[in-house]
């Protein structure tokens, strides 16, 4: 039998394997522009055309391509190169962000465009939520991708010098529209091996015996890792500037698994076929344990404790009653300021699991490579990871194997999303261990559903809240009981929770405030970093619950707030004291406020359906502009022999833009355009450290490393100018091409050149060095006008403002991105979102099918205003913004939804059956 | 995804015996969707030449169990001339997949997952559908779509049994309909869909109910019924165990929702309007095989 396609317009004739799918087969020829976000038929990454039919090649059998012609996105252009229109559309409105997701909006619009007219066409490319209903994007809120498909322009090309603060496009712009983008897995290694990994079935376990025999039998398979392999060695998957901000409770393999879904062996093989073959015939027998999966359960006496096996060496502040970390705190004395109080509210309040879903899944590939050019016998060992901190990640693995630093490199290619996932060392260290043994390049690339239960989710919290007010609505005191649960591993467990109650319990002036906080272990998935990182859970309550003590007060929630906010200038208190780093170094909450004011005072919302019930909230955040106890970032510009700049910096590149914003702060410092600076990022043979993609610190750390090297380099450049030309330094002024030194034009490729004939090479470059403190505090407001249909529990999003205070805006496109992506992504974990686990901790959603992601069809249109302030500390006055626009989202939605239904909703997420059970036992309205 | 245990693609043509680990191939959509190792073998029926819909002189509608989706919208949107003719599209556009996902999946694929929430079941259920059956021994049955499957998940087909064809009678066609869906999403999966038709040659009304439940619940009027006549059918017609219960909606919320569209419908079917219809209605037949259209 022979087997022909066409792909792209080339002949193919190698036959597919029986079960396999069209995806696989195009990626193992080499299209990596197919991408695989789920491999169900869910997300779209993977569309393609096959005989001109846009489809989910993830489910389309490739034995049935057979003498079809099939088109990816890197066929989409005209061979000559000339973009298509919906390619060109997708760049001039930057409609992506990580761009995983591109492709296959690429690929559905096109076929859209393509069926525009003819007799197939029913409207969809009028009706964009149902054209999109088979397309998931994580980043952007979908706008971008609506403006996109509409054919808006927004990236600008500012003049030399002029890029800070206007909107030039990302530069892998062209890369991701023409699928050449190359994310982690976007590569051929020669005789690479494959990873899978066996997984615990039981919740809690000691593992008796692992048979491998069998395994080892089946054709192809290399190895079969256990924990007898594994290092003794414990350490925190989470990453750290500090490793000893986590507890050391992890191995790369154990011999207790503590939740449904850990990993138990890791199988290698030749073919990901072989090694899901040789995970089957693993035989493991389980010594099984007492588990629990609620945390209030797994504190009491009794309970199992987890890691009781661990000493004061793994830093768990009581493992003997499951808790890894806990606060507690008081300032003044919060019983006589609730005595002091005219009115006393208190609530509990619980957020779900929520899992990060960014499209490209964990996973890495390692492999060997001389450590030289020229020294082909020393080889080191690289991992090219899908992680937002490769140094750290290196430092780790270092540590965990015994490796000198340059024994080992690690590099992210471009990444598919991260949003505090990739925060984390979850497939490194195993591919690393399966790697060194074999010699062998190895990779392991996870599934969607190992997504779920094989990573981390954001951590599940139940905070209760009191708070007294005067009858003004002065706050008086107000105290939290936190409790979130970790899950089976302690990674950023006490760190969340000490974020949580940070900023949340600081943003409001009271005499007395009060803090007990728990991080407790169960029987459940590993709760880590998660966009905001505490803060918005904790946030939830309090905004809750100052809105509610409002309405019991007669008092509008806005004037509350207003009494209550902390102002400029004024110390940010928190029951544990004062973080000495942290500054007010700009102010825009007063402006924030302005912005929800004027909103609620227009009436420019669309007019609710007859019978439904409407109303608005409010949510406000603060968060600090970066990780408290250094982070810290090295950057180095250099001038190239062709007269353009090339800045190296470590920080990794997941759609956050910082690439971009890194390209204007050189180019305003060295007066050129963007398109002169290229970024080599994310790789730690570029520069000496960079902490990492995390806390919102691509900008205001990564930034001004970047901003210090640049403006260094400026300087020099314009010494060695004067020494050149032997004209004053105060007359040579740089230019885009060139020095203008009193008339005479010196061409930097001229000034390069004689450097170098002068030996002078070092002024050729410059070195740029942040440590991350001071910090200073971003802003956030949300605001929600909702309707809601009493008879059917729907709710709908009248109109959305978002008042922004990032200081100095570097790229207000891209800004506005941040904030959309963000409240977008809040409102999936408001209104549906739900990693769910049954009674044994085992996940039960682990499919987007069943964890639903929102839709184009579910996001409304925010409208995005930025605050007019600058920032003391920040780049240029920069302030961070990746975070923090998801954090006031949720209780902004509650509390309309209370100002409608008199109703308050206390647990997340509020899906419409919920909302219909809780309005049945209103009193019918009028 | 690739199913890796799977080591053999059969033509269907063939009629090979059946083994255990064989599965029939038609769109794919839901079996390349989740990983199915206990497969060995697909039995691909994508060559068996099939005519995907067509016309019988009797004026039914037989569409094949390879017919795709999308091709089935379009027959409804330009060759089909009937007064039920834009149901297809309202139930096409009511699965969680995208229209690329109609270019592969069958409407008899999605009858024999027999999910609560699978639109062509809504579909042909409610138009009074039969499903035509083969067994491996070539023994052939028919079977009422709201028979053929009896719970979530679950179907009358035996091990290796095909389903062949779904067949719509010309009375059902020429019906009047009304279509609600509910999803605790926009454009969702659906946690209850309701869908009425109204026969112009006796005035009798079918109710059918979909997602809500754990097998689709087909209720026939002679006449329409007033509120509390609907109401007491649907009552009778589900057992307290049988409104679906996952993550796609509380049980509640979907029995409320039900019971809110099939009034919404037999509110927009009513020849009479807002008057009720005449009194004693027979609030019969949960169960089409009493249904007297046939």
């Amino acid at each position: 039998m022979s087997f022909h396609i066409a792909i792209n317009g080339r002949p193919c004739s190698a036959e597919p394997r029986p079960g396999q799918c069209l995806r696989t087969y195009l990626r193992e020829r080499g299209w990596f522009g197919v991408k695989k976000g789920c491999d169900a038929g869910d997300c779209g990454a993977c569309t393609v055309h096959v005989d001109g039919e846009p489809v989910h090649s993830c489910l389309y059998p490739a034995v049935r391509a057979e003498g079809r012609a099939v088109t990816t996105v890197e066929g989409l252009a005209s061979p000559d190169g000339e973009l298509h229109p919906v390619q060109r559309k997708f760049l001039d409105a930057q409609g992506f962000q990580c761009g995983f997701c591109t492709a296959g909006f690429l690929m559905t619009s096109a076929a859209l465009e393509a069926e525009r007219g003819t007799a197939h066409d029913d409207g969809k490319l009028d009706d964009l939520p149902r054209a999109f209903k088979g397309n998931l994007c994580r980043c952007t809120g979908y706008r971008a991708i609506e403006d996109a498909v509409r054919g808006v322009t927004h990236t600008e090309r500012p003049a030399a010098g002029q890029a800070v603060g206007r909107s030039p496009g990302a530069p892998a712009g062209p890369q991701v529209v023409t699928g050449t983008a190359r994310y982690t897995f976007d590569v051929d290694i020669p005789g690479l091996l494959h990873m899978k990994l066996v997984r615990s079935p039981h919740p809690h376990a000691r593992i008796v015996a692992v048979d491998t025999g069998t395994a080892l039998q089946v054709p192809g398979v290399h190895a079969v890792f256990t924990h007898e392999d594994a290092p003794a060695r414990r350490y925190s998957s989470a990453r750290h500037e500090h490793p000893t901000e986590d507890p050391d409770d992890t191995r790369v393999l154990d011999d207790t698994v503590r939740h449904v879904g850990q990993r138990v062996a890791a199988v290698v093989a030749d073919s990901e076929q072989a090694a899901e073959e040789g995970c089957r015939r693993v035989e493991v027998t389980y010594e099984q344990l007492p588990y629990v999966t609620d945390p209030e359960e797994a504190m009491l006496p009794g309970a199992p404790a987890l890691h009781a096996d661990k000493g004061p060496e793994s830093r768990i502040a009581r493992p003997d009653r499951n808790v890894v970390g806990e606060a507690h705190g008081e300032i003044g004395d919060v019983e006589r300021g609730f005595a002091e109080a005219d009115l006393v509210v208190e609530e509990t309040f619980r957020t779900q699991r929520v899992q990060h879903a960014s499209l490209e899944t964990h996973g890495c590939v390692a492999y060997f490579e001389p450590k030289a050019a020229d020294d082909e016998a020393s080889q080191r060992l690289t991992v090219r990871s899908s992680t937002q901190t490769p140094f750290l990640t290196r430092r780790a693995l270092c540590a965990l194997f015994d490796l000198p630093e340059d024994e080992v490199r690690v590099i992210a290619g471009r990444v598919g999303g991260g949003f505090g996932g990739k925060q984390e060392m979850l497939t490194e260290d195993i591919v690393t261990l399966a790697a060194l043994r074999l010699r062998r390049p190895v990779k392991l690339e996870y599934t969607r559903a190992e997504q779920f239960y094989g990573a981390t989710t954001r951590h599940p919290f139940k905070v209760t809240i009191r708070m007294g007010a005067r009858a003004d609505g002065t706050l008086t005191a107000f105290s939290f009981r936190v409790v979130s649960n970790t899950g089976a591993y302690g990674n950023h467990g006490p760190a969340v929770m000490f974020h949580s109650v940070g900023e949340s319990m600081a943003m409001y002036r009271a005499p007395h405030k009060k803090v007990e906080a728990y991080s407790v272990y169960t029987n459940c998935v590993p709760a880590g970093a998660f966009r905001g990182y505490g803060l918005g859970q904790v946030t939830f309550a309090v905004e809750s619950m100052l809105d509610e003590l409002a309405r019991r007060l007669g008092l509008d929630p806005l004037t509350v707030r207003e009494r209550n906010i902390i102002g400029p200038g004024e110390h940010m208190l928190t029951p544990l004291g004062e973080e000495e780093d942290l500054h007010m170094a700009s102010y825009g909450l007063d402006q924030c406020l302005s912005v929800i004011r004027n909103a609620t005072a227009d009436t420019e919302a669309d007019e609710p359906p007859k019978g439904w019930l409407v109303g608005q909230g409010t949510g406000l955040a603060m968060i600090a502009t970066g990780p408290p106890g250094g982070h810290y970032a090295d950057a180095r510009v250099r001038l190239l022999a062709d007269g353009t700049y090339e800045v190296a910096v470590g920080t990794a590149e997941f759609g956050n833009g910082t690439t971009t914003v890194h390209q204007q702060i050189t180019a305003g410092a060295l007066h050129t355009t963007e398109d002169k600076v290229t970024v080599r990022q994310s790789d730690t043979d570029v520069v000496r450290h960079d902490t990492g993609a995390f806390g919102s610190a691509g900008t205001v750390v990564a930034g001004k490393a970047v901003l210090l090297a640049a403006t260094a380099l400026a300087e020099q450049l314009r010494t060695f100018a004067a020494r050149h030309t032997g004209v004053a330094r105060h007359l040579c002024r740089q230019g885009a091409e060139a020095f203008d030194c009193a008339g005479r034009t010196v061409p930097l490729k001229e000034l390069f050149e004689a450097a170098q004939a002068a030996g002078a090479e070092g002024e050729l470059v410059a070195d740029g060095h942040w440590g991350g403190s001071p910090r200073s505090v971003a802003f956030n407001a949300q605001w929600f006008k909702v309707a809601v249909d009493p008879g059917t529990g729907e709710i709908r999003i009248l109109r959305s403002v978002h008042a922004a205070d990032a200081g100095k805006v570097m790229n207000p496109m891209q800004c506005r991105g941040q904030v959309e992506g963000g409240v977008a992504q809040a409102l999936g974990a408001t209104l549906f979102e739900e990693v769910r686990v049954d009674d044994r901790g085992e996940v039960t959603t682990a499919a987007f099918r069943r964890y639903r992601l929102p839709q184009y069809a579910d996001v409304p249109r925010t409208e995005v205003h930025f605050m007019n302030t600058t920032d003391a500390i920040g780049p240029l006055g920069a302030k961070s913004m990746s975070e923090s626009p998801f954090n006031p989202v949720a209780p902004a939605l509650t509390n309309a939804l209370r100002d409608a239904t008199g109703i308050r909703f206390t647990e997340l997420p509020v899906t419409r059956d919920r909302v219909w059970v809780a309005l049945r036992s209103l009193p019918p309205r009028h | 995804m690739d199913l890796n245990t799977v080591l053999d693609v059969r033509d269907a043509r063939r009629r090979e015996p059946w083994r255990p680990g064989d599965a029939w191939l038609g769109g794919g959509t839901y079996l390349f969707s989740e990983p199915q190792p206990h497969l060995r073998r697909l039995v691909d029926l994508s060559r068996m030449g099939w005519e995907p819909v067509a016309l019988r002189p009797d004026g039914a509608l037989e569409i094949a169990a390879t017919c795709t989706v999308a091709t089935l919208a379009r027959f409804a949107a330009t060759t089909l001339r009937a007064p039920a003719a834009p149901l297809f599209e309202q139930c096409c556009r009511a699965f969680l997949a995208s229209f690329k996902i109609w270019n592969m999946a069958t409407v008899g694929g999605n009858l024999c997952n027999g999910l609560p929430a699978g639109p062509m079941i809504s579909l042909t259920a409610a138009l009074g559908g039969e499903c035509l059956l083969r067994s491996q021994r070539g023994a052939v049955r028919r079977v009422d779509v709201a028979d053929f499957v009896t719970g979530a998940g679950r179907t009358v087909l035996d091990e290796g049994e095909l389903l062949r064809s779904v067949t719509l009678p010309a009375r059902a066609l020429r019906c009047r309909t009304a279509f609600r869906q509910a999803s605790l999403y926009g454009l969702g999966r659906s946690g209850a869909l309701v869908i009425g038709a109204l026969d112009p040659a006796d005035g009798s009304l079918t109710v059918t109910v979909t997602a809500a439940t754990v097998r689709p619940v087909r209720l026939w009027f002679p006449l329409p019924p007033d509120a509390a006549g609907l109401r007491a059918a649907l009552t009778a017609a589900v057992g307290a165990d049988e409104w679906f219960d996952d993550i796609h909606g509380l049980p509640e919320w979907r029995r409320h929702m039900a019971f809110r569209y099939a009034e919404e419908v037999r509110r927009e079917l009513n020849p009479y309007g807002e008057v009720p219809a005449p009194a004693n209605p027979e609030p019969a037949a949960a169960r089409p095989t009493e249904e007297p259209t046939r």
